[in-house]
């Protein structure tokens, strides 16, 4: 697959995005750490390359030793992983190891599953996001989240982006600007900005799903999750999105699912690899998180066997 | 009918292509191997079925059509339109102003709307978005069970129990046995399922894509409800209204045993009244000499009531169409 050139993957823009790092942050706490600790690091894969990252994440969100279940089915055990502040971390591995059902813990939209149940410790911030007296909302407010197959609302493309701001009572002084900033932020904004009051139905897939993003971004959350979000696009969709993701990192923590391997090389900071394996009493696929690290180190040289073979082509 | 003769066409083409191939058998060949006379038969059996039902409604309209003109041959449309006296079977003083009839109805039809609308959405939303499986999965064919009752069987319960215990001792309104307001109560009870039930199905329908972009966005459920599924299935839910105002417009027993006979103007709800409908049972089931003004009286309201469904139901279409939000 190849990938639009961009802008932003000029040799000089990653020093310019980390000094930047800390004006454009709502909650600057993560940026000084991060330049503290830099340190170069080789990474070999395209547009990931010549980038500086803390050997450790800045955490954002926290999964400690999370066990997830569907009813009595135990769909995802035992992981630990911590997703950096203005990273992209991607997460991959052969279908049902339980991607979704875990990318779906960290806004709790698995609370839309009867019979979702999450064990172990989920943390924002350090807040328990399961904790008792916490809102669902709130925590979706800040953890926004974009779907494998584009979902805009079935209004004009103007509302879409303005349903979030108006339904979560957000301080908005002018909604006009608002939804420009949005559309721009989602690199969109030039393909719609004379018919945003057509309906959003009449964008290809390519665009909805930016709208989808755009709307994302429109709230403001701080982390944007993203199921497997071109997997219904055409080539030169997904690189646009890949592009959009890059310049997204900038303002916000990405956690991307993906089924592609390049893709995940292309984008992510982190990889997280995962894989299934069957128990031995019920022959119930678990989901496990194999290996954790840099992308650079996934692809390039794996601690584990068991992503060697994946990364290699091997199964999955 | 057109796919058939429109696949006569390709054969031709695909046989010299098969050649080419210079295969013994032939797979590439895309002529037809049997006649089909089956699918052939099924089609002529649902276009005979299709026909029929436009058939018998013509036929109704006109069964209807023709004794009414007759009607309007002796009383002008004005008058029957715009009159406000009915009295059709007053001997030496019959006036065929249909007003009376036209107020019995519209009371009864609002209030019953007034009841079911409010009571069969709130149920339906309940059904679609808030309740677990388990219990959808038990009301939701009680519902249905509910929308199948007789209505005599309301009427009885209108006349026997809504108006003197309910209206009067409970709610201590001054009802006679007979008024609009206990029929449309119980006629708005009667159609809650079907507003219920069939909003419930649109709402149902609306795909949990869009409530999920919705959340993940932090809305609330109640917001997601009414701002993205509502929309999204207006035009389902309203189709159930006016099913379910079509049912009150037309419906017979209910208000023929609980609104009363007297065809008077209505003008406030605890008053009796006598409802297009409840007229025709009342006269119907009297003796009436076909071809004579009394027996048309009942061909000329029914086109009245039938006129009057009709523009309902294309006002709701324009109005659905403007503001549906289709998915
Ligand atoms: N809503 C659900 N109800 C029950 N089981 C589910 C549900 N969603 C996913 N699963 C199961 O959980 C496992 C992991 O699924 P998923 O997270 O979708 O995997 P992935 O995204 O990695 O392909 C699979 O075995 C799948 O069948
Ligand atoms: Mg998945």
């Amino acid at each position: 697959m190849t990938t639009a050139p961009s802008g932003s993957t000029t040799p000089t823009d990653w020093t310019d995005m980390t000094s930047t790092d800390a004006p454009t942050t709502e909650r600057p706490a993560a940026a000084a750490p991060q330049d503290a600790s830099a340190r170069e690091i080789d990474v070999r894969v395209d547009r990931a390359s010549g980038r500086y990252l803390p050997e450790v994440p800045t955490p954002v969100i926290e999964c400690t030793d999370v066990d997830i279940f569907y009813g009595q089915f135990r769909a995802v055990h035992g992981v630990s992983l911590v997703y950096g502040k203005n990273e992209i971390t991607a997460m991959i591995g052969p279908s049902g190891c339980g991607k979704s059902t875990v990318l779906r813990s960290l806004n709790r939209m698995n609370d839309l599953i009867t019979g979702a149940r999450v064990t172990g410790k989920i943390t924002y911030h350090g807040q328990d996001i399961y904790g008792s007296d916490v809102d669902p909302i709130e925590v979706r407010r800040r953890i926004g989240m974009v779907f494998q197959k584009p979902n805009p609302f079935p209004k004009s493309i103007y509302d879409n982006i303005a349903y979030g701001p108006r339904v979560t009572g957000m301080k908005v002084s002018s909604m006009d600007d608002l939804v420009e900033e949005s559309l721009r932020g989602a690199a969109l904004w030039d393909e719609v900005k004379d018919k945003l009051k057509q309906s959003a139905y009449g964008l290809s897939g390519g665009q909805q799903q930016r709208l989808c993003i755009a709307r994302t971004i429109a709230v403001r959350p701080e982390v944007i999750l993203m199921d497997e979000p071109c997997s219904s696009l055409d080539p030169i969709a997904t690189a646009r999105i890949e592009d959009l993701m890059e310049d997204l990192r900038k303002d916000f923590t990405i956690i991307i699912v993906t089924h592609n391997m390049q893709q995940a090389a292309r984008v992510a900071d982190r990889t997280a690899f995962f894989t299934a394996k069957a128990a031995e009493g019920t022959g119930d696929r678990t989901g496990q998180l194999v290996e954790y690290d840099l992308t650079s180190k996934i692809f390039s040289n794996p601690a584990d066997r068991r992503t060697e073979d994946y990364i290699s082509g091997r199964f999955g | 009918m057109s796919s058939i003769t429109a696949a006569g066409g390709p054969p031709a083409a695909g046989a010299p292509q098969g050649g080419r191939r210079g295969q013994s058998f032939d797979p590439s060949s895309l002529a037809r191997h049997s006649p089909r006379y089956g699918e052939r038969a099924v089609m002529v059996v649902l276009q005979g079925a299709a026909m029929l039902s436009v058939l018998v409604t013509i036929g109704i309209v006109v069964s209807l059509l023709l004794p009414a003109l007759s009607f309007f041959r002796e009383v002008s449309v004005g008058e029957f339109l715009f009159g406000t006296r009915w009295t059709p079977r007053f001997p030496g003083q019959e006036s065929y102003g249909v007003v009376p009839l036209i107020t019995g109805t519209a009371w009864t039809t609002a209030i019953a709307l007034l009841i079911a609308v409010p009571f069969g959405l709130g149920a339906a939303i309940y059904l679609a978005e808030y309740a677990a499986p388990r219990v959808r999965k038990v009301l939701k064919p009680v519902l249905e069970v509910l929308a199948g009752v007789p209505s005599v069987v309301y009427g009885f319960f209108a006349l026997t129990f809504v108006a003197p215990f309910v209206l009067e001792d409970l709610l201590g309104i001054e009802v006679g046995t007979f008024s609009v307001l206990s029929a449309g109560l119980v006629l708005g009870i009667m159609i809650i399922p079907t507003v219920a039930s069939l909003s419930e199905d649109a709402m149902s329908a609306v795909p949990s894509s869009l409530r999920q972009g919705s959340l993940a966005l932090g809305a609330n459920k109640m917001r997601t409800t009414l701002r993205v599924v509502f929309p999204a299935a207006v035009s389902g839910i309203a189709a159930s209204i006016v099913l379910a105002l079509s049912r009150a417009v037309g419906e017979t027993m209910i208000v023929a045993l609980a609104a009363g006979t007297q065809a008077r103007v209505v003008t406030g709800a605890t008053q009796p009244g006598q409802t297009m409908t409840g007229f025709i049972a009342q006269t119907a089931t009297g003796e009436s000499t076909p071809g004579t003004l009394s027996y048309n009286t009942l061909f000329a309201v029914g086109l009245l009531l039938f006129v009057l469904t009709f523009v309902i139901n294309m006002i709701s279409i324009r109005l659905v169409r403007r503001f549906r939000e289709a998915y």
